[in-house]
């Protein structure tokens, strides 16, 4: 129960904050709202999956923004300037992505550093390396972006499901099972339950982590794909600090920062509450969009008092031997 | 436990003579200095005014990671702290706007010292809090605009001088001086070393390690509210979005080459300054060589992953030793 | 008490195990034969080298010399996971599990059940409860591991390990932390195990529990055997004397000169019914300057619970102080620093030391603590008091600026009696002052704590070496369960009438 409470309670404020909104604005509570908020936040929802697994974890990963912003200018580059089909260049990309995310988690496990340190020299080179590829923002014109900005699954009600929402939500699903219905998946709660218990229990730590942190910017890269079909542009300076949304989302939505507890919905519904914020302030058109951050700032506060209290809590004496039938 | 630096900082000297003197083959005029308008012009000096920020929230980050914490918050307090520096400089007398500004930054300290010290909660997830939320407060004090102002006494700060020295150089000096005087003259560098060493045997040693864990933010506080300040006062007005954007991240790289471990212990205030005039150094290297800025992120990238290995316990046998010794 | 115990190839066989640290032996040429079926008692107090014959044996720590063999042929595993491969398993007292997964998963967690990839949840759930069930527990084994008792972690633990064919198991300080049903349950389940064939040492301080338990008991004192014998064998005050034992070291060997009560001085500190619920049952204690005071029992029995309460680490939830003759509040350590307390905890690196800082910061830091941030010590003040204690209890080496780590336990130990020394405490605490360090040093504390206690100032000493308490202590007081059962004075404080309190046979928790 414990484990789930705060999964609920993220589900609850979405609820009622959508309940709130859709009394405020009749027009709100349509399928075409909806689909504007997966089609919005799906760059955000892909890399905040990848960002679950490594908090749950117990790690961080600060690189995520600037990988997305690299992604952005090499597809751009290589699509545009050497004229690289698409899907080839994704693929590349993400081959580096892999690389990259691989070579974060081994000097986090073979130097013994803070993930915290390790994926800010990430989160600089990934950037740096974007800005020496190239400073401005490029359009991408190839054919297959038009055809995938012009397909939709059409909503009763007016909303197009786009395919980037689409893929964010099989992102999610595919997490989801990865997360809970796997070894490996299991063996990253136990890493951020206590490495040197893991360790003791005989999993493979360092190959686990490396994966973890491999996942991570693979993802990130995917949502860098996303991000260029959504703008049509590949800019070093986009996604700039979306680690900090991303790791927001991923607290608001249940995640333990401290590792071990979490789930892949739950980040789904941060990401919603985080898109809601903002669909709220423009459909209030006198905010401004400066309280999404405020706003964020508050619920991650509110979040992490909220966990604080439960570790509190768990704290004291434990239930006692329940069910225990001596034989 | 991490391979600590020499202390005596002769590497960190001899990085920053050697990083003047590739700067001065780049470029020749390097070490000119002109007196003009009763203040100094020239690269070199350039290299301690545009140093100024970073350097003084080294100084309190310093503090901070000498207690076993960090403190991300620093570039969203300086954010904040400009915004309402500059918001009030043409309305209201300089005592004042100064005091507005410092007493933001000391009461931002004071949250952040509470949730960490009172609410145990860790460091780098109570400090990401007001990182979040800190850049939207400032926004919400611009109005999302960039408030310029005309006011000649705020514009000191950034562009005045005392006795030829510019003015953010004898600010920074100043408050080195001061802190230096502050911890060292008193007990509170030994309790603040005490603490980040082992908080258990200090406390247990009678040593009031809340206290002195709340102290430091405070001090980080106002350190980073003096560098808003100074960069609000330079651009003669408040960028909300930009002003202090990824400085935390230098801060802490500052005091990482400062020698300073980021597990806590003992600290060096002097080289962490040096630390971020180093950093300032290949900037101005950078951009003298001709090479595009961007260029900057990717050398930072390189610094970091040099000073972890050399922090790291598995690279060096010498540390392996010491640390074998230690434990 | 189980059967089986014929096999002639004993299970597992230590011979001459030897391992140093720094210099130091833990263990000198340790044996143990443990046999198939068969319940070990492993006994020792702090410091015997219980844990690094554990460790020893297991491939956590490498051994220096000596030869593990399991069913009769030599094994040197390197790690625990290799030791669990070749079937030793170990059950530590912080169960080594994960608390936030479910049950299910602790038990089955690196080899679940999979189809596909995946992980078959269903399956493996039926397999946990099954094997649950097999050693008396019917429990849900979806929730998360820390949503139950120690009692539940410890037997997910022997689970899990009897479920990958471990054949030695190895449960260290298991029942530390359970009540007397849970200890009984965990007992059924040892006994079980023992008839079908699995060997295990049991490490424990629970006397009763040996006797209820065990067979055979192996005692090790200072890193060295004493003895093995049969449990049925061995009465219970032969034991209590093997793992206390004297191994006399000259300079303690005769009893200080009593003071006779009415030379003491009025009483520094009283102690009134004080005690916390859980921690320790409430106690009277009263101790005045230039008296030693100390505080005998076996590991576990509440001494270092004892001197937490009253500096203050631990808040009493129950009785008062009287300070001088004045009420006070003792509720942290700087309110007890304030009083004039000092405490050297048992803990040296990990709640006494600060090790990057140099042996002058360490010995002027509860001084400068007292006199707070603003009035700090000129560094001179510092040299002085520094390089004072230095000499007078005979750091070595000599050099104020060296960072504590580097130095040996012995003089980190002198380290911190200074630190203390130097803020001139009426009441000082020693929590196992002489632990781990050599015999030279010993000597020495020894001798200090007399002549300390000479100068006027009042001791409360915490030792496991009953002839050293004996040495310096005016009074004993005698500790078992958690609660004061015994205060010897005058003539009474000797090692047979103090044995006999500590082993007295009453009926303990189990």
């Amino acid at each position: 129960m414990n484990r789930l409470l705060p999964v609920l309670v993220t589900t609850a404020v979405f609820l009622v904050g959508f309940i709130i909104c859709s009394l405020q604005y009749p027009n709100f509570a349509s399928t075409r709202v909806v689909a504007n908020l997966l089609t919005d936040n799906a760059f955000l929802g892909i890399v905040a999956v990848g960002m679950t697994f490594v908090i749950i974890s117990g790690g961080i990963d600060l690189s995520v923004g600037s990988v997305i912003g690299f992604t952005t200018v090499f597809l751009a580059l290589a699509i545009e300037r050497h004229d690289v089909p698409p899907l080839v260049a994704f693929a590349l990309v993400l081959v580096i992505c892999a690389a990259f995310g691989a070579a974060m988690g081994a000097a986090i496990q073979y130097f013994d550093l803070p993930p915290f340190i390790v994926t800010l020299a990430g989160l600089f080179l990934a950037r740096g390396a974007s800005f020496l590829m190239s400073t401005e923002s490029i359009a991408i014109n190839a054919p297959l972006y038009s055809d995938i900005a012009g397909y939709a699954i059409r909503l009763p009600g007016g909303g197009r499901l786009t395919i980037i929402a689409l893929m964010m939500l099989a992102v999610f699903v595919a997490g989801g099972v990865l997360l809970h219905f796997t070894r490996f998946g299991t063996n990253v709660y136990a890493l951020g339950g206590s490495r040197a218990s893991t360790a003791l229990m005989g999993v493979r730590v360092g190959a686990t982590t490396i994966r973890i942190y491999m996942l991570s910017s693979v993802l990130a890269g995917l949502s860098g794909i996303v991000f260029t079909f959504y703008t049509s542009a590949g800019y070093s300076l986009s996604a700039v600090g979306v680690e900090l949304d991303t790791i927001a989302a991923v607290v608001i939505g249940g995640t333990m920062l401290t590792g071990g507890y979490g789930f892949v919905f739950g980040t789904f519904v941060g990401v919603l509450i985080q898109g809601l914020i903002q669909t709220y302030i423009t459909f209030d058109g006198s905010l401004s969009s400066w309280w999404t951050k405020i706003a964020t700032g508050v619920l991650l506060f509110a979040f992490i008092a909220f966990q604080q209290l439960l570790v509190v809590l768990a704290r004291r004496p434990p239930r006692r031997v329940a069910g225990v039938v001596p034989s | 436990m991490a391979l600590r630096l020499p202390r005596s900082g002769v590497p960190q000297v001899l990085a920053f003579l050697a990083i003047l003197a590739v700067n001065w083959m780049v470029s020749a005029q390097f070490f000119d200095i002109r007196f003009q308008d009763g203040r100094l012009f020239g690269s070199l000096i350039d290299v301690f005014n545009r140093g100024a920020p970073v350097a003084l929230l080294a100084i309190g980050m310093v503090l901070v990671i000498a207690t076993r914490g960090i403190d991300l918050s620093v570039g969203a307090v300086m954010a904040i702290c400009g915004a309402i520096a500059a918001t009030l400089a043409d309305t209201q007398p300089l005592p004042v706007v100064i005091a507005a500004a410092l007493g933001a930054g000391l009461l931002c300290g004071l949250w952040n010292g509470l949730l960490v010290a009172v609410l145990g909660i860790q460091p780098i997830i109570a400090t990401l809090i007001l990182m979040v939320a800190g850049r939207g407060i400032a926004q919400l004090i611009t109005e999302g605009r960039i408030v310029t102002f005309t006011s000649p006494d705020l514009a000191w700060f950034g562009g005045g001088s005392v006795l030829g020295v510019p003015a953010p150089v004898a600010i920074t000096f100043t408050v080195l001086v001061l802190t230096i005087l502050l911890v060292r003259r008193t007990a509170l560098g030994l309790m603040i070393e005490a603490t980040g060493g082992n908080a258990r045997a200090s406390a247990l040693a009678g040593v009031g390690t809340r206290v002195m864990t709340m102290a430091v933010y405070v001090w980080c506080g106002f350190c980073s509210a003096l560098a808003g300040i100074v960069a609000a006062a330079d651009i003669l007005g408040a960028d909300a979005n930009n002003s202090g954007l990824w400085l935390e991240l230098d801060a802490i790289l500052a005091v990482v080459i400062g020698g300073t471990s980021l597990f806590g212990g003992r600290f060096s205030v002097v080289l962490a300054v040096l630390g971020a005039l180093i950093i300032q150094a290949m900037n101005t290297g950078i951009l003298l060589s001709g090479y595009p800025p961007e260029f900057n992120l990717v050398v930072k990238a390189v610094v970091v992953l040099v000073v972890l290995l050399m922090q790291s316990p598995r690279f060096s046998g010498l540390a392996i030793l010491l640390s074998g010794a230690r434990k | 008490m189980s059967e089986g115990v014929s096999s002639n190839t004993p299970l597992l066989e230590v011979r001459g195990l030897t391992k140093s640290f720094a210099g130091i032996r833990a263990l000198d040429g340790v044996d143990l034969t443990l046999r198939a079926g068969e319940i070990h008692a492993l006994l020792g107090e702090n410091g015997a080298g219980k844990s690094t014959l554990i460790k020893t044996i297991t491939g956590v720590l490498r051994r220096d010399a000596g030869t593990v063999s399991l069913d009769g042929s030599p094994i040197a595993p390197h790690s625990a996971e290799e030791a669990a491969t070749a079937g030793i398993a170990t059950v530590y007292q912080e169960v080594s599990l994960l608390p936030n997964l479910s049950v299910a998963q602790n038990l089955f967690l690196g080899r679940q059940p999979t189809r596909f990839g995946f992980v078959r949840e269903g399956e493996t759930r039926r397999r946990a409860r099954l094997l649950l069930r097999d050693f008396g527990l019917d429990i849900d084994v979806t929730a998360p591991l820390d949503s139950y008792s120690v009692a539940v972690r410890h037997l997910t633990a022997i689970a899990r390990a009897v479920d990958m064919s471990a054949r030695v198991l190895i449960l260290d300080e298991p029942t530390a932390s359970l009540d007397a049903n849970e200890v009984e349950i965990l007992f059924t389940v040892m006994r079980k195990l023992a008839a079908r064939g699995i060997g295990i040492v049991f490490v424990t301080h629970f006397l009763d529990q040996v006797y209820a338990v065990t067979d055979r008991i192996t005692v090790l004192r200072n890193g060295r055997l004493v003895d093995e014998r049969l449990t049925a064998e061995l009465p219970r005050m032969d034991l209590v004397r093997m793992m206390l034992g004297r191994e006399l070291v000259e300079a303690t060997a005769t009893h200080r000169e009593a003071v006779s009560p009415t030379a003491m001085s009025e009483p520094y500190a009283v102690f009134e019914n004080f005690g916390k619920s859980g921690y320790v049952a409430p106690f009277d204690l009263t101790v005045r300057g230039g008296e030693v005071v100390g505080l005998a029992g076996l590991l576990g029995s509440g001494r270092t619970e004892t001197t937490r309460l009253v500096f203050g680490v631990e808040k009493a939830d129950q009785g008062t102080v009287t300070i001088a003759g004045k009420p006070a509040s003792i509720s942290s350590p700087s309110e007890a620093v304030g009083h004039g307390l000092g405490y050297c905890p048992e803990e040296r690196k990990t709640e006494g030391i600060v090790a990057d800082l140099t042996v002058r910061e360490n010995i002027v830091l509860a001084l400068q603590a007292r006199r707070g941030v603003m009035r700090p010590l000129s560094r001179r003040e510092q040299d002085e008091i520094a390089n004072k204690f230095i000499r007078l209890l005979d750091i070595r080496p000599p050099d104020p600026e060296r960072p504590i780590g580097l130095l040996s336990g012995g003089n980190q130990q002198k380290a911190l009696l200074a630190r203390w020394l130097a803020t001139e405490p009426r009441l000082l605490i020693l929590d196992e002052p002489t632990r781990g360090i050599d015999v030279g040093a010993h000597a020495e504390i020894i001798r200090l704590i007399r002549q300390l206690c000479a100068d006027g100032m009042a001791l409360l000493v915490v030792s496991s070496e009953l002839e050293e308490i004996v040495a310096y202590a005016d009074r004993v007081i005698v500790l078992r369960d958690r609660a004061h059962v015994a205060c010897l004075e005058g003539d009474a404080v000797n090692e047979p009438t103090i044995l006999a309190a500590i082993a007295a046979d009453t009926p303990q928790a189990a």
